[in-house]
């Protein structure tokens, strides 16, 4: 077995590319799996102090963080389908109506 | 590995969530099988659902009980502010029928998704265990997502909708990675156990793990409550989302994101005071000064509102900084009045909207004072209270905040805070400005307002005055509700 400080770093690594996707992609779609993925680095930290420590409390909210982005997906790709018909692009810089 | 213990089942402690979910269902199935275009009736059944809830929660004010292994708690904190969620909930309500008929989007699906995120909310104010704040957060940001982009048919809204939803996901990474590490620093998600460790082991203090983890955790609840430098979201979420949403979404969720974030940082933690001070004290200024600052140079009244919503996070955020009881007690009255205030300056901009949102300037208000004097005099008080002026709610809310700042040894955050009040003067002044001393500059036609609204700016009107002339009571019961 890794020491955990090896899980540690991957999910931290995980979690930085997906915050710097989220900060420089320009289309809706990536920019979400970017989310996905700091979400499922975040599963990688709790699994690996679950096994680490011993307790069961880190795999279940696992399950939860796993539940709840998937009903995030549902919602966010049906905003994202509404927001193409009427503009056809989903590119965030399209996102500019209301700025100042 | 352990076993999972059967926690003992205590089903009475979150009967309130229970009805309001089961209404809410109820109310779907409603929708799908009962036919007409006109939803209005949903309306009436939500406000009889959120009444019953009320009815289920105030019941359980008292001592507190744990319940689920200490994973929800049913506690006069969480009662106090489950109030506040199911008043928003209902006034937001009875400003929806009006605003969908007249921007044509009149579906059914609207009530329930306020009651579902009524229902997150209150998970967000019992819950002790980070899974269930993180649950109720979830519930609550994914309804709101839809509730933003609810208006398919305009641009304004599907922008509203997409931009929360990329940047609530986005917080949400944080609030989460930050849990991720606490929990893996304290080795619980329970915020008693994890208070308990810390208590037991001040050596964590410095341990990298738990202080980033409570950084982002704080990062987290910033983006949800619009602190600044978290809260570019705030204004285009708030013009673009349909009015009733904007008002539901500047009351409710704020105060839920403040209720966990009071849950989190100042009763898992008192002996980080110190250290939650710096930080919280910088967040008030930046929150207050940015709102002000910007507020000042919007035309769009919506808009203008957004801002002041940001910076009237700060005033809380001020009562936060002080970490005793009277700013908490401070928190729980601002909400409360800033509920009633908010939504009710929220449903004059409803009822003097003409479809597609088109005259939502401060100018088309020109002359609104000599034109319907009554709504304008309505509209004033709102603002007055906004300001803080007194003898309203926002008086006495603000005054209860800034005291608790002085209490606590921060003369200087209160004075930047009444700075900053004044300054809010200029933009909510500006309003009534137009209505009253500019010429009308075209004809106003007015569609009449329904009694769902009417109700709404009676009972807004109401609480705004009684929570300023005669707040002892109200004040009472929240200080009696920051004790634990």
């Amino acid at each position: 077995m890794l020491a955990i400080e090896n899980y540690l770093i991957l999910s931290a690594i995980l979690f930085s590319i997906g915050t710097i996707g989220v900060l420089t992609r320009r289309n809706a779609i990536v920019i979400f799996m970017c989310i996905e993925m700091m979400l499922n680095a975040v599963n990688l930290t709790f699994i690996a102090f679950s096994r680490h420590l011993g307790n069961i409390d880190g795999q279940v909210f696992v399950f939860f963080v796993m539940t709840v982005a998937a009903a995030e997906a549902a919602v966010g790709l049906a905003l994202m389908i509404a927001f193409f018909k009427n503009r056809e692009s989903i590119d965030v810089e399209d996102v500019n109506l209301m700025k100042l | 590995m352990e076993t999972i213990a059967m926690p003992a089942i205590n089903l009475a402690v979150v009967m309130p969530e229970i009805l309001l979910s089961c209404i809410a269902m109820v109310l779907l199935l409603v929708n799908v099988f009962v036919p007409g275009n006109n939803k209005a009736y949903l309306g009436y059944l939500s406000i009889i659902g959120l009444a019953v809830t009320a009815a289920s929660v105030v019941n359980g004010w008292g001592p507190s009980v744990s319940a689920f292994n200490g994973a929800v708690v049913q506690d006069n904190f969480a009662t106090f502010f489950k109030i506040i969620f199911l008043v928003s909930a209902g006034l937001a309500v009875l400003i929806s029928d009006r605003y969908m008929a007249q921007e044509e989007c009149n579906q059914g699906e609207l009530y329930p998704l306020i009651l579902f995120a009524t229902v997150g909310m209150m998970l967000m104010a019992a819950g002790t265990d980070m899974m269930v704040i993180f649950l109720g957060l979830e519930l609550l940001s994914i309804c709101l997502y839809v509730l933003a982009g609810f208006n398919r048919a305009s641009v304004k809204s599907n922008e509203a909708g997409l931009k929360y939803f990329l940047l609530g996901a986005f917080s949400t990474g944080f609030l989460l990675y930050g849990m991720a590490l606490t929990y893996g620093a304290t080795g619980s998600t329970k915020i008693q156990a994890i208070s308990a460790f810390v208590m037991g082991n001040p050596s964590v203090a410095s341990n990298p793990l738990f202080v980033v983890g409570m950084l982002l955790i704080a990062t987290g609840f910033s983006f949800k409550v619009a602190a600044a430098p978290f809260h570019m979201w705030t204004p285009d979420v708030y013009q673009g989302a349909p009015t009733p949403v904007t008002a539901f979404m500047s009351a409710g969720p704020k105060a839920a994101g403040f209720a966990a974030f009071l849950r989190v940082m100042i009763f898992a933690f008192p002996m980080l005071k110190a250290e939650w001070g710096q930080l919280l004290w910088i967040l008030a200024v930046l929150t207050m000064t940015v709102g002000n600052i910007i507020a000042l140079s919007q035309d769009n009244v919506k808009r203008m509102l957004a801002y002041s919503s940001i910076a009237h996070a700060g005033y809380a955020l001020v009562g936060f900084t002080a970490t005793n009881a009277e700013g908490a007690a401070g928190i729980l009255f601002y909400m409360l009045s800033y509920a009633f205030m908010n939504i009710g300056a929220f449903a004059v901009v409803v009822l003097i909207g003409k479809k597609g949102e088109s005259n939502g300037n401060v100018q088309d208000l020109a002359g609104f004072g000599h034109k319907k004097p009554l709504l304008a005099a309505i509209l004033s008080i709102f603002l007055f209270s906004l300001a803080g002026i007194p003898p309203t709610a926002g008086f006495i809310g603000k005054f209860y905040l800034f005291s608790a700042a002085i209490k606590s040894g921060y003369l200087w955050l209160a004075i930047i805070g009444v700075l900053n009040s004044a300054a809010s003067l200029y933009y909510y002044l500006r309003v009534m400005v137009f209505m009253y001393m500019k010429d009308p500059t075209e004809e106003f036609d007015w569609a009449g307002a329904t009694p769902a609204i009417a109700l709404c700016l009676l009972l807004s009107v109401g609480a705004t005055l009684a929570l300023g002339v005669v707040p002892g009571t109200v004040l009472a019961l929240a200080q009696k509700a920051v004790l634990f």
